[in-house]
């Protein structure tokens, strides 16, 4: 018998399961297929004239079959799409609570800015001098993102969050390195509460890990990162506020520690949707921290678009950052392209990107700096913080906190222990949630904190809709602590799909569609 | 007469002569929760005291698996790269990771005995 106590992902099957329908469908939720399942390769929804006779040149790599791809009239290739889009569950359709990913608010001038010609077709391989447009642009984020962290410097190209890291990181190696260190200072200290990114990015980059204890509150001490400082410490790796939604309150000390000991100090910037316009990084004594754009500055990374992970570097570092970036000559932008053309007392490490970066994500977070100014970005981080206080007050009688002396910043974190003796795990209780129509809370991260469910509103909700997603979850909440188990274990009931195995999801993952026998064989 | 010591990590050492046999505890897997995946060292591998011996992932978590004292690996569990919830049905025997050889005996008095790694889990 396999373990089911740790976290079981096998839902029991309702006594009162409503009758099957003959479609499948249930009611407006409709069963979609593979488009492979209902396409036909002799369908076809356009009609496209044979071609004039014409010699091919391809001898032998010629195709000798067909390719077998799916084909399906106009309006089924559209109820497809349409009817897969309905299952996706975003900030479009309700509240999306999944903390330590900030999906905020994603104004729709955004999307038209970033659509507007002169930046969506923009070629990167286009002549500089046909494109200030977009330059200035790029200038003017820079100018904004090194005002709002504090930092002297910006490198844009990281393409997300953990391509930032990278940078980061790449950037502290090459300053290390440069200090005729580099074979010696080759440990990065992270704390235990931190993304699992930052030890694999500091493992990718040819670091060692070593891991910084978390304190019962949640925090990093200043005393346990000294007691682990030497000469081979390169540097730590701290978000803040951290995973626990909470301020580090030593981080001025920590930072300063480390700059004693000759090492740097890399922010993991994820959080940062909390502090903007509140504190800078700088000010904290940060020498390197990705921002994503794509979560600070609008378009929620679950919307499908991409990312963004611009990294703003101090001092110490700034002659290190990739290339490309853009250097103010006489007032005058200048592209600098090639390490070869970097400009004088500049080292750059070398490159993170094919060319530069995501610029339709720059066109949004600049739309959304310019359209919320100074004022509005300041609010947006206390609404932020102000709503994740909110939704925690409302529920901290019921469930439990695992730090209650630390108020919360932008996310409320609370633990499993309010679910002891009621036979109700966190998993059950977030696939309850889905059955009441909203997407769980991130659960179980932070590693430290057992069964821990993560909330994070954003700034986006109004109180309306908070006020009904605390109620839905005070009912939950008083349900599993009155004995209705299996509201809880056979969730989700009302779901297209009942619990998933994510056991056999992960031991035997099928990531190919293989086509049923007889199409398999004309293939040949 | 075989002997155990445990780590405050949960991960266990059963004494064989020279050799330790070294696996996770079973209140380790239960907070695992369902194994997915191990990955294993090579054999041949030195390892020291509270190094990264394996990895063990779960539907929750991937966690390291330390090695409680240094030694050279002898031999690992290659069943559990198919199989890997072993680890869950029998964490002590067939669900073993790796054998050691031991570098130092003495680390082991470092470890925890059977009554001792019981009494921990109750501070827990």
């Amino acid at each position: 018998m396999l373990n089911r106590q740790g976290r079981p992902t096998q839902g029991t099957v309702s006594a009162h399961e409503p009758h099957a329908t003959f479609t499948g469908n249930r009611a407006l939720q409709q069963i979609e297929p593979l488009i492979f399942e209902i396409g036909h390769t002799e369908t076809t929804g356009v009609d496209i004239d044979p071609p004039a006779p014409f010699k091919s040149r391809l001898g032998a790599h010629a195709r000798k079959g067909e390719i077998g791809l799916p084909g399906l009239s106009e309006p089924e290739a559209m109820r497809h799409y349409v009817r897969l889009s309905q299952k996706n569950y975003g900030i479009d359709t309700g509240l999306f609570p999944l903390g330590s990913c900030t999906m905020k608010h994603n104004a729709r001038l955004n999307e038209k800015t970033a659509r507007m010609p002169g930046f969506s077709d923009v070629h990167p391989l286009q002549p500089v001098s046909t494109v200030p447009g977009a330059l200035e642009v790029m200038l003017e984020l820079s100018r904004y993102l090194m005002t709002l962290t504090g930092m002297p410097a910006v490198a844009l190209s990281p393409k997300a969050g953990a391509h930032g890291e990278a940078c980061g990181m790449m950037a502290i190696k090459a300053a290390i390195a440069a200090k005729g260190e580099g074979a010696t200072r080759n440990v990065v200290l992270v704390p235990e509460s931190a993304h699992g990114t930052n030890p694999a990015t500091a493992a990718l980059i040819g670091f060692s890990v070593r891991s910084v204890p978390a304190r019962p509150d949640g925090t990093v001490a200043v005393e346990d990162v000294k007691a682990l400082l030497g000469p081979d410490i390169a540097a730590i790796m701290l978000t803040n506020p951290n995973t626990c939604g909470i301020f580090e309150p030593q981080i001025v000390e920590i930072a300063a520690a480390m700059h004693e000991a000759g090492a740097y100090f890399y922010c993991d910037g994820a959080n940062f949707n909390a502090i903007v316009g509140k504190a800078k990084p700088g000010d904290l004594g940060v020498d390197a921290m990705h921002i994503n754009l794509h979560k600070t500055f609008s378009t929620p990374h679950g919307g499908g678009g991409p990312g963004a992970g611009p990294v703003v570097l101090s001092e110490r570092l700034a002659p290190f950052a990739p290339v490309p970036f853009i250097h103010l000559e006489g007032g005058t932008p200048r592209l600098v392209e090639t390490e070869a053309d970097a400009p004088e007392g500049t080292a750059p490490f070398g490159r993170m990107t094919a060319f530069h970066g995501q610029m339709g994500m720059y066109v949004r977070a600049l739309t959304y700096m310019l359209s919320h100014g100074a004022d509005g970005m300041k609010q947006a981080s206390e609404d932020a913080v102000l709503n994740a206080n909110y939704i925690r007050a409302g529920l901290s009688d019921l469930m439990s906190l695992p730090f209650p002396d630390h108020p919360s910043m932008h996310e409320a974190l609370f633990d499993d222990e309010w679910l002891k003796g009621t036979g109700v795990t966190t998993l059950d209780f977030a696939k309850a949630m889905i059955d009441e129509g909203y997407h769980p809370m991130t659960v179980y991260f932070p590693l430290v904190v057992h069964g821990a469910m993560l909330i994070e509103p954003t700034e986006s909700e109004s109180k309306a809709s908070l006020d009904l997603f605390i109620a839905t979850l005070r009912d939950l909440a008083m349900a599993a602590k009155g004995n209705d188990k299996e509201r809880f274990t056979g969730a989700p009931h009302h779901a297209p799909l009942r619990r998933l195995d994510e056991t056999r999801a992960a031991r035997q993952p099928v990531l190919k569609w293989m086509p049923p026998a007889p199409l398999a064989e004309a293939a040949e | 007469m075989s002997e155990t010591r445990y780590t405050k990590d949960h991960e266990y050492i059963r004494i064989e002569g020279e050799t330790g046999v070294v696996g996770i505890t079973d209140f380790a897997q239960g907070q695992l929760g369902d194994v997915v995946f191990v990955e294993l060292p090579s054999v041949g591998k030195t390892v020291a005291k509270g190094g990264e011996a394996a990895v063990v992932e779960s539907v929750k978590a991937a966690s390291e698996v330390y090695a409680p004292v240094s030694g050279e690996v002898v031999a690992v569990n290659s069943e559990l790269e198919g199989a890997p919830g072993t680890v869950n049905e029998d964490p002590s025997g067939k669900g073993w990771f790796l054998k050691l050889k031991l570098k130092d005996a003495a680390e082991l008095d470092g470890l925890m005995s059977e009554a001792e790694y019981q009494n921990y889990l109750k501070t827990l």
